[in-house]
């Protein structure tokens, strides 16, 4: 597994836990009411679970496992991907924010919408056929 | 591929058919003005989120991410066995005891719910725990 996806995976199960915890407040909530204004965490706990764990769990393990290529670099421009994972990582702490400062939410949008065009651009043409040299090996 | 992979990924087939379920219940609740039927969304959400996407997740995780060791390729079987089965109890436990909670609020329904939060919380723990240290350079 290559170090960006160490890095992407790692912080997808940090915000598993994170949003787990979030939730497990949110549904004790609801059964033995304690604290009403927990349910301003709402929208951290959707936002944690959703672009924190599966869609940068998604984006670590493609960069992870799609097809490489043979000459070059294997992985394409692995600068661009980083800045996805930090532009996606400081998107979802700003989205998370808006629970004190609300124009905080459309700004750290943009950020992970910046970060997933940017994903796919270093992905594209990673997305490609596998082709099999005479002794059934993968060449690329 | 492992014995508690195939748990986990048949599961998430069950989860994924019993959330479809539900979201035909959400349908017809409001083709048909059914507002009991408010209690269903939020199952219907963690039944495809958490029972079906995450679930199959982490039984994907547990057979194909990189080994821990030799001795113990997928670090602790056991663990591995916690995770499933908290994730599941914990989320048949929010399954009935919610759509209870809502329509006809009592405190053992309320409890249920607790204890369910609690399940849940722990099997995404004891999962990210366990899988941690197999997320790692070759």
């Amino acid at each position: 597994m290559p170090r960006l996806s160490v890095w992407f995976v790692r912080a997808s199960l940090l915000y598993l836990a994170g949003g787990f915890m979030l939730g497990a407040l949110l549904l004790a909530q609801k059964g033995v009411p304690y604290f009403a204004g927990v349910w301003t965490l709402f929208p951290v706990h959707i936002e944690f679970l959703l672009v924190g764990w599966l869609m940068q769990f998604a984006m670590g393990v493609g960069f992870w496992i799609l097809p490489r290529f043979g000459r070059g670099a294997p992985r394409g421009n692995e600068s661009m991907i980083w800045g996805a994972f930090v532009m996606l990582n400081a998107g979802i702490l700003l989205t998370a924010s808006q629970i004190w400062v609300a124009w905080l939410a459309p700004v750290g949008r943009a950020f992970e919408l910046a970060s997933v065009l940017t994903y796919i651009i270093g992905s594209w043409r990673r997305v490609k056929p596998m082709v099999l040299g005479p002794e059934g090996l993968e060449v690329h | 591929m492992p014995t508690l992979t195939r748990w986990f990924i048949k599961t998430a087939f069950v989860c994924l058919g019993l959330g479809l379920i539900a979201g035909v219940l959400l349908g017809l609740q409001s083709t048909l003005n059914l507002t009991s039927m408010g209690a269903v969304f939020p199952i219907y959400i963690h039944l495809l989120v958490f029972g079906w996407l995450s679930q199959l997740i982490f039984g994907v995780v547990y057979w194909m991410f990189p080994k821990y060791s030799v001795e113990k390729p997928r670090r602790s079987e056991r663990l591995g066995w916690w995770t499933y089965g908290l994730l599941n109890s914990g989320l048949l436990l929010r399954a009935i005891g919610e759509p209870v909670q809502s329509l006809q609020p009592n405190e053992i329904a309320g409890w249920v719910l607790v204890l369910s939060a609690a399940m849940q919380l722990a099997a995404g723990l004891t999962f990210s725990i366990n899988s941690w240290t197999r997320v790692k350079e070759k």
